[in-house]
């Protein structure tokens, strides 16, 4: 799979937040997104997810024959790990966690080990309101276990993670390149050795 | 299929469990019930021809209470983004919101209705079609609202725009279903109001979830 985006310009509100941005990821290959607050990084991360339009440039998700994907496989072919966790109080952790792998279309039965292995198998039946912000953020990244997909886009993947996870994190992400995945992170700390960067302008 | 029952479940779940749910609703229409006859009088003749208007105002009324808790939280917490990346079409997504809403306010108005009729003396032969209009009746005040809130929520400003924006569109409904009951209180075959209402009702739900499937896809955008 490759990712390939051509002078991206995109709009927020009335601002253009960055124009002429270009791109290539290939399988296998991780691209770390850099720039100031407001620079566009969590923008840039909604537009290659579909969620907003962009105003000048092309954006294409590309297989691995080089065909570009069409719009309701294309949604099966990427995590989006946005900053909002999209975690309700009124909700307990399992329960949480199964309404997303519902929503994904993953399988439920993925939903144990998920919780096993971002350590939170203990707190499954506690409502989802008591997490504190660490535990959140690994409720949240547990839906990269619930399915395989070939592109990961996390927006600022490891904020209140603790040390442990930030490890467990770094090893997930580094098997899934290994096994030719993609990965598009925008953080603003040191994420996978930043082995391919992209640095947004400053605000405008 | 999963995917739609799951989020129907989720989001009763929501409406029983966060306060403003599915509980307020039943409340807020009984207590109209309730304290109507003290505002019209103890005159039972009166309140026998005011009862079909007052139930429909009633439901009404309550199943606008839960809207904005179907479509503002999801788009304030991500959720809607991840229904937006659903392999399930958004049309399906706000259909779901809209039957659990239903769920959670007009199918206990219609369970509720029956026993809060002798309250406003409504004649017992009417208590049927009474239930059967609100049954046929109230999935399309969800289906409106769900599509006012799609809209309040994309706009960024939910609360009474939203409920203004439903409330003239109700107004079918509400003519239709009073007048079904009144009907088959004076002994008329209500039949003609019934099928009406629940001709209307259909379109709503399919109109309805068109509408708000389009609002949550604009959203952000």
């Amino acid at each position: 799979m490759q990712l390939i985006g051509e002078t991206l310009a995109a709009l927020r509100g009335e601002r253009i937040v960055f124009r002429n941005v270009s791109f290539e990821v290939a399988a296998g290959e991780a691209l770390i997104l850099h720039g100031p607050n407001g620079s566009g990084k969590t923008t840039l991360l909604r537009v290659i997810a579909g969620l907003l339009g962009i105003l000048t440039g092309r954006l294409r998700l590309l297989d691995d024959d080089g065909k570009t994907l069409t719009d309701d496989r294309r949604d099966q072919a990427f995590h989006f790990i946005s900053h909002q966790d999209a975690i309700r109080p009124q909700l307990r952790v399992q329960e949480t966690l199964r309404f997303h792998a519902a929503i994904l279309g993953a399988p439920v039965k993925n939903v144990d080990a998920a919780l096993e292995y971002w350590g939170l198998a203990s707190l499954a039946t506690h409502s989802a309101g008591f997490l504190s912000a660490g535990q959140r953020r690994r409720l949240s990244l547990a839906r990269l276990s619930l399915q395989k997909r070939k592109l990961w886009l996390l927006d600022e993947p490891t904020i209140a993670l603790d040390a442990q996870t930030r490890a467990q994190l770094s090893i997930m992400c580094m098997e899934h390149l290994s096994k030719g995945g993609l990965i598009v992170a925008a953080t603003h700390e040191p994420f996978l050795g930043d082995p391919k960067s992209l640095q947004l302008g400053p605000r405008a | 299929m999963r995917t739609f029952f799951a989020l129907i479940r989720r989001d009763v779940t929501l409406g029983i469990r966060a306060s403003g749910g599915a509980a307020l609703s039943a409340a807020f229409f009984a207590l109209i019930v309730v304290l109507a006859p003290l505002g019209l009088g103890p005159d039972m003749a009166t309140l026998k021809s005011a009862s079909p208007g007052l139930f429909w105002i009633a439901a009404l009324l309550a199943t606008l209470l839960g809207l904005e808790r179907i479509v503002q939280p999801d788009v304030e917490d991500g959720t809607l983004d991840l229904m937006r990346l659903s392999p399930l079409p958004l049309e399906f997504v706000a259909l779901a919101k809209i039957i659990a809403h239903w769920l959670t306010s007009g199918l206990i108005i219609t369970l509720l209705a029956p026993v809060l009729a002798p309250l406003l003396n409504l004649s017992l032969d009417a208590v049927p079609v009474l239930a059967l209009s609100l049954l046929v009746g109230t999935p399309a005040l969800s289906a409106i609202g769900a599509a006012a809130a799609a809209l309040g929520a994309s706009v960024q400003r939910g609360g009474m725009v939203l409920a203004l924006l439903a409330l003239p569109l109700n107004i079918p409904f509400l003519i239709f279903g009073s007048t079904a009951v009144a009907q088959a209180q004076t002994n008329t075959d209500p039949t003609q109001a019934l099928t009406l209402l629940g001709a209307c009702s259909l379109i709503a739900v399919v109109v309805g979830s068109i509408a708000a499937a389009t609002s949550m896809r604009l959203n952000d955008d």
